[in-house]
């Protein structure tokens, strides 16, 4: 039997869901680039304090703000989009009986990063 | 017979990077990009060398790399691109080799 | 009388190399469906236009299209939501096309005979039929809705990228018989599970749970089962 088979290139673009997951997707990037900045960040500790405090200052500078605030943006998509497809990866949750909603294990996702936040927020203050 | 995948272990540590990020990373960028100051090298050290210190540092920075690093080998998958077992050690042996930096820097740094 | 404009994808392979559009002006009321206006077009503009339906209304399974780049049941899909725009109607993604909207499901049904879809009962009861609980049903109910309309696999890239990917549908009725209590032929499914082109094909990309029209969430099937083929990884030096 002859067929079309239609080329996959491109798939990415032609539907905003998949712009969406592609978003979702790259910001793997910032938190590879990240780890690798706080290995950095570790090594200058090992050094000394004299090269820990140059690497602390560098982050001072216009471009690591700027990196910094977009990579921001995208580490907050990564956890609202990592929270929301939680539920789908875990079994069905049920206290006697009742099946614990979807909404509620995002919420509890998302407390729990707040709750996080708060703890590193007060740990540097 | 289809093979056994081997996936579980890359899936287990990419899964609790990428919980530990979603929890964490938006806080810690906050302090690195934003209140720098904040890192004072005896404080920072002190941290390092306690223990506690010493698995929270190794945690995010291990599990960030594999979590990241899985996602990106991922991605060029996504985008079109062939990959094979030889760019999937290459990914995974990267995150591996940061990993054991960290243990080691650790190490090295004491109590 | 207000008229909308429909354009199809075209491919006849005994004519044609490869596919092309073709645009028919059809007279059109609120109630027209996307599957009524393309019956509009065979039955007064052009015999020759293919495409598959039966029921007309969303049970069968048959009239998938992509309709403006989106998976959907012609047969629940209204005209007057793409009015004045045009509606461009293709078939569904990532299938071979077999001739204008009708696509090649055979991958999709080896797929799903892979899966072993039906029960594989532990002994039958002693008396009578078996005893499920409503909180049992509930188990599985949702993956029991799938009408194997293949919304989900013209909406699943990874099934584009790679078509040995056994895909939404066919592991979401896996689960399906997994998750009932009265199967008992999860050890027999869990060979596809744990493939590389099992539940590991997937990323979660999840639109394959947006497009379903029975709400069967077959995103969540398939990651289910990526905890258990981990349990079963790593728990098998355990078992005898």
């Amino acid at each position: 039997m002859k067929t079309f088979i239609r080329p996959m290139a491109g798939w990415w673009r032609r539907n905003p869901y998949y712009l969406w997951y592609m978003l979702r997707e790259a910001s793997c990037v910032v938190i590879t680039a990240y780890a690798l900045v706080l290995l950095a960040g570790l090594y200058r500790l090992q050094q000394g304090k004299a090269y820990f405090d140059a690497w602390r200052d560098s982050l001072s500078t216009p471009w690591s703000i700027a990196l910094h605030a977009v990579a921001l943006l995208l580490v907050l998509y990564h956890s609202w989009t990592w929270f929301k497809v939680m539920p789908k990866t875990l079994p069905f949750i049920r206290i006697a009986g009742w099946r614990v909603p979807d909404r509620m294990i995002v919420a509890g996702g998302v407390a729990g990063a707040v709750l996080c936040s708060a703890a590193i927020l007060w740990i540097a203050r | 017979m289809m093979r056994r995948s081997n996936k579980p272990i890359f899936w287990s540590l990419f899964g609790a990077g990428g919980m530990l990020s979603a929890l964490v990373a938006p806080a810690l960028l906050y302090v690195t990009g934003f209140r720098p100051g904040v890192l004072d090298y005896e404080r920072v050290l002190a941290l390092a060398q306690h223990n506690f210190g010493k698995l929270a540092l190794l945690a995010v920075i291990a599990l960030f790399l594999f979590h990241g690093l899985h996602r990106m080998y991922h991605c060029l998958h996504d985008f079109g691109i062939h990959v094979g077992p030889g760019l999937k050690a290459l990914f995974h042996g990267a995150a591996a080799a940061g990993s054991l930096a960290a243990l080691y820097l650790l190490a090295a740094i004491g109590r | 009388m207000r008229t909308i404009q429909i354009e199809c994808l075209r491919y006849h392979p005994e004519t044609d190399a490869e596919p092309r559009f073709q645009s028919y002006e059809i007279p059109f009321s609120d109630d027209m469906s996307v599957l009524q206006g393309l019956q509009y077009i065979k039955d007064h503009l052009d015999g020759s236009l293919t495409f598959r339906w039966s029921c007309r209304m969303a049970i069968c399974g048959s009239c998938g299209q992509m309709v403006n780049g989106v998976p959907t049941l012609g047969c629940e899909t209204f005209l007057r939501n793409y009015y004045p725009g045009k509606v461009r109607v293709e078939p569904l993604n990532h299938f071979p096309i077999v001739r204008d909207l009708a696509i090649d499901q055979g991958d999709f049904l080896r797929k799903l005979e892979s899966v072993k879809p039906y029960l594989i009962a532990k002994d039958a009861p002693e008396k009578g039929t078996f005893l499920q609980t409503p909180g049992q049903m509930d188990e599985y109910y949702q993956y029991s809705k799938c009408i194997n309309c293949l919304l989900c696999y013209a909406a699943c890239p990874q099934y584009g990228l790679n078509e040995k990917f056994t895909g939404p549908a066919a592991l979401a009725l896996l689960h399906r018989y997994n998750a009932d209590s009265r199967d008992a032929g999860k050890a027999e499914r869990m060979q596809v599970v744990n493939a590389e082109d099992g539940v590991w094909g997937c990323t979660l990309v999840g639109y394959c749970s947006e497009v379903c029209p029975k709400d069967v969430d077959p995103a969540r099937a398939v990651n289910q089962n990526k905890i258990n083929s981990t349990k079963d990884y790593f728990l098998r030096f355990f078992r005898k």
